[in-house]
């Protein structure tokens, strides 16, 4: 199912993704950001325009199919991953993006997220994590911080949230990101390594709700803590962050720990140096699981290994069928077997 | 091999029930039998009984597995009341069936298993053999075990082995009886057991021993034979409703030249079809076993958006949690179907049972003004021709199609006609062709209403479809109040227009009469037998049994309107005479309802419509 249109014969360009619709977010929306985005990227997949699917469930992120200019379909609350298993194995053709948030795909949408990345359909999920219910006003969600209050919870949370990235892996997941919204740079690119990938590619974007969890990213997105709080990956480069890149991370018993280029005899050597690759998911567990304060956040392609996709199985054992089969058609189904002749 | 030394009698039909322990093979048993009744020429219907358990207790009654077949010379609508023979390899499997036989039945027994520990376990305090309470049956007691091992002595096979094979001496006993060729069993034997000759032995040699037992113990006063059925001339094979189900969408999506798409998670009884379809991957057929219910019909949602002829099937407890993405089908207005194999509820029920119970649930069961079309198969044989249609009516009307079935027609068998293909009516698909300017997301058709298919990879047709309420002709979203009255309106027109495209409703028996039985569903074989017997004997009664339920044929008012009484039979607690009631206050109903996890028995019909014409 390789796509080899080239780019340039396409001739696309970021209006051709365009929708004449209104854009319905709040003013200030993490949102908008991920939107031009994705236009951005799509004209430079090489894929013809009318490939493209945009399916999504429920919730402020899903409503997404209606503000481009691709075929889209605005699933139910959850679900959005049936919906785009069904699309990819129809027509394995298509570029399926699947848009989710932390609702639609931790809580309601659970079950199917875990068995997506599982079975490895070549879809591009997004998941737009901004750690509560923006569209149900305030409610806090399964990414929703320990102790948080909402609306729903005025004295604050008991319950231990999911680390998304720690799901994927913890599922047999072979793609796993995660950026900013503030990041456009680095969140296009990653697109473009999710749409390369064959397989499930699943996008962790700490999404910014700004009416109901303003700045809750604040810490890895802020000018003045980004720094020291983000670790950009690059495959087959040093785990390295903070100013200057004078930080790093290295292995020490069973666990990752911070340490500074040139105290304590800290060569760049000794630093870890990133494997996207590696079928392992150790270390890309613990990269997922990092986070602030006592760690810098991962953001990168975490983990991006080569496997067989659902959709390519599915299609080979069809056309194995087709070349091993004496029933070619239902007339000789309906006649196979046992069947006796009244004269 | 017809018995010389004994007088052959002939039947007009018999009903034969074979019963063991769930591990005694009585399924395979039931089906050989089938197979060598279809050679004899006789129509049939069978249908089993099985425990909800895989191998519950052995030798408790819970754990009897039965197997009942009907035969005979004349149409065959229903696997029958009561059992005219039946073979009980247990204590427990004799207690079970004791009610299901009539009351001078052939009773066969394996005399090795009733000992005192077998009958302590189903619960029978003297032996039923000896205690005097089969008087009235002809009992006829064989040591099946012993004789089953002494058959295979010199074959060097072990107890167990030979043990599995002593359901073949009870065939073998059956088929002298019914004066049965046996030579095609033989060959099923060679073909199942290929890799396993010593096995291929055993089963023969049992076989031919039981057959060869029953000419010699002179048990039988006569043995029995009966006529071949005049069917029509053709080809034809046994299929049960499940079986039918699973072909009759693989013929829809070779006609209508979309690929298959079958999206479902198993559960009983519907499961079948999913295993069916799972073997049929040559036929560009995806079987996608989802995580769950809702993941079922969401992928199917889903296919059906990307062009595929899409199907889920469920049984009750499934199709609740399908409700809500129904409703997705209902407003993006793609086709699918909807496969509901009823069983025996609420909640987990009785999930091997039969009922009829969904009915109101397929009508009303979802959030909004919702309305699908509802087909119900009326047999087995029927459901090869309900998937087929409910198929052409989606992809024709774009809209879901709710086909009921149920769990006495999904599991039951009967003789099928093989249709030719070109037979087949053609299925139109109202796709959009690439760069059609006037093409519009909610433009429809003048006479159905139905809007256009528009599939992704299609130049030109980019559009975008969802949950929310749609504008008009665009399909922008749309919250406008008076749009919203608009596409609550067209959607159910839609749906009502079908009836121009379905057949009118038709009656069995007179135009007139004192009184008109509707029924609807897997209830058809038992209906019509009764009525069917009913007029033979003069009662002025005729029946109007519905397959299509939503939107009901175009004449329904008109039929109604022409008798005095009217009374409405089904499995459940009065759904379909309420539907009427709703739908046709001016006429008043009587109801007859049955909820036992049981087919009706033709009796129970002439009983109740007799009591009806009497008083």
């Amino acid at each position: 199912m390789e796509n080899t249109i080239d780019t340039k014969e396409l001739n696309l360009t970021k209006k051709d993704f365009e929708s004449d619709q209104m854009v319905k977010w709040c003013p200030g929306c993490g949102d908008y950001g991920i939107l031009r985005s994705l236009e951005n990227v799509f004209p430079l997949l090489g894929i013809p325009k009318e490939d493209f699917v945009v399916v999504s469930g429920i919730g402020c992120s899903s409503r997404f199919p209606y503000y481009m200019n691709t075929y889209g379909i605005h699933g139910i609350h959850g679900r959005a991953a049936a919906l785009a298993t069904g699309i990819k194995l129809t027509n394995p053709k298509l570029s399926v993006w699947m848009i989710s948030g932390d609702g639609d795909s931790m809580a309601i949408g659970g079950n199917h997220f875990i068995h997506i990345a599982r079975r490895n359909p070549d879809i591009n999920y997004l998941m737009f994590n901004n750690k509560i219910y923006g569209l149900t006003k305030g409610q806090f969600s399964p990414t929703t911080p320990f102790g948080s209050k909402t609306k729903t919870s005025p004295q604050g949370t008991y319950e231990i949230p999911f680390n998304p990235g720690e799901l994927v892996i913890g599922s047999q997941g072979k793609f796993f990101a995660r950026v900013p919204d503030t990041n456009l740079k680095l969140m296009s690119k990653i697109f473009k390594e999710a749409a390369e990938f064959k397989g499930t590619s699943i996008v962790e974007i700490l999404a910014n709700c700004i009416i109901f969890q303003n700045k809750i990213h604040s810490m890895i997105t802020g000018k003045e803590t980004k720094e020291e709080y983000q670790l950009v990956l690059e495959h087959g480069e040093p785990m390295l962050f903070g100013k200057d890149l004078q930080k790093g991370l290295i292995l020490e018993g069973t666990q990752l720990k911070v340490v500074e280029l040139g105290k304590n005899g800290v060569t760049i050597d000794k630093i870890l140096v990133h494997d996207s690759g590696t079928h392992d998911p150790g270390i890309h567990m613990m990269l997922a699981s990092m986070a602030p304060p006592e760690f810098p956040s991962a953001i990168g392609v975490i983990r991006a290994v080569k496997s067989e996709t659902f959709d390519d199985n599915v299609w080979a054992s069809i056309e194995y069928e087709k070349d091993n089969t004496s029933i070619t058609n239902v007339d000789e189904l309906l006649n196979s077997g046992n069947t006796w002749e009244i004269d | 091999m017809i018995s010389n030394r004994n007088k052959v009698v002939e039947l007009e039909h018999a009903v034969i029930r074979f019963a063991g322990d769930s591990g005694d093979g009585m399924q395979l048993t039931g089906g050989l039998f089938s197979d060598s009744t279809a050679f004899a020429g006789n129509d049939f219907a069978t249908f089993p009984d099985y425990p909800a358990e895989i191998r519950a207790p052995q030798g408790t009654v819970a754990g009897v597995s039965g197997f009942q077949i009907r035969f005979g010379k004349t149409d065959i609508h229903t696997s029958g009341d009561l059992a005219d023979v039946l073979v009980a390899m247990n204590p427990a499997s004799l207690k079970a069936n004791m009610r299901w036989i009539a009351n001078d039945s052939i009773i066969i027994v394996d005399t090795d298993s009733f000992i005192e520990k077998n009958l302590k376990k189903a619960g029978y305090e003297t032996n039923p053999l000896e205690d005097g309470s089969l008087i009235g049956h002809l009992v006829v007691k064989v040591p099946l075990t012993t004789l089953t091992r002494a058959t295979v002595r010199d074959l060097n096979i072990d107890n167990k082995t030979s043990q599995k094979s002593k359901n073949m001496f009870a065939l073998g006993l059956i088929f002298y009886m019914f004066n049965r060729d046996y030579t095609k069993t033989f060959s099923f034997f060679e073909t199942k057991f290929k890799s396993n000759p010593l096995i291929v032995q055993a089963n023969k040699l049992v076989l031919e021993a039981g057959f060869n037992f029953g000419d010699t113990i002179e048990a039988f006063a006569n043995t029995f034979k009966i006529e071949p059925a005049p069917l029509q001339k053709g080809k034809y094979r046994n299929v049960t409703g499940n079986l039918a189900t699973a072909w009759g969408f693989l013929a829809a999506s070779e006609k209508s030249g979309r690929n298959l798409f079958l999206g479902s998670y198993p559960i009983t009884p519907a499961s079948e079809i999913l295993q069916e379809l799972s073997r049929h991957k040559q036929f560009s057929a995806v079987s996608f076993q989802a995580e769950d219910e809702i993941a079922g019909i969401v992928s199917t949602i889903g296919a059906s958006f990307a062009g595929a002829l899409a199907i889920t099937t469920t049984s009750g407890p499934g199709f609740s949690l399908k409700s809500e993405a129904i409703g997705l089908a209902v407003i993006t207005e793609l086709p699918i179907v909807i496969v509901d194999v009823q069983r025996g509820g609420p909640s987990t029920g009785l999930p091997t049972k039969s009922e009829q119970s969904d009915l109101m649930q397929a009508l009303f069961g979802r959030n909004g003004e919702a309305p699908c079309i509802i087909i119900a198969a009326q047999s087995a044989s029927d459901c090869y021709y309900s998937a087929y249609e409910a198929s052409k009516l989606a992809i024709e009307h774009m809209t879901p199609v709710i086909l009921l079935s149920d769990g006495s027609i999904a599991n039951g068998s009967e003789v099928f006609k093989i249709p030719k293909m070109k037979e087949m009516q053609p299925i139109e698909t109202p796709l959009v062709e690439a760069n059609d300017d006037s093409y519009q997301p909610y433009l429809r058709d003048e006479k159905k209403l139905n809007r256009r298919w528009a599939l992704p990879g299609t130049e030109g047709l980019r559009h975008r479809i969802g949950g929310l309420e749609k504008e008009n002709i665009t399909g922008n979203v749309s919250m406008d109040p008076l749009n919203h009255q608009l596409m609550t309106e067209l959607r159910e027109d839609k749906v009502k227009l079908v009836s121009n495209y379905i057949p009118k409703q038709e009656v069995i028996g007179g135009d007139i009469s004192d009184l008109l039985v509707i029924s609807w569903g897997g209830t058809y074989g038992v209906l019509l037998t009764a009525i069917e017997k009913l007029i033979e004997e003069g009662k002025s009664v005729s029946l109007a049994h519905f397959k299509y339920i939503m939107p009901l044929p175009r004449n329904t008012k008109e039929v109604l309107s022409r008798y005095k009484r009217i009374l409405v039979c089904e499995i459940n607690m009065g759904q379909f005479v309420n539907y009427l009631r709703m739908q046709f206050p001016e006429f008043s109903y009587e109801q007859f309802n049955k909820v036992q996890g049981l087919p009706f028995m033709v009796v129970e019909i002439t009983e109740k419509v007799n009591e009806i014409l009497n008083d």
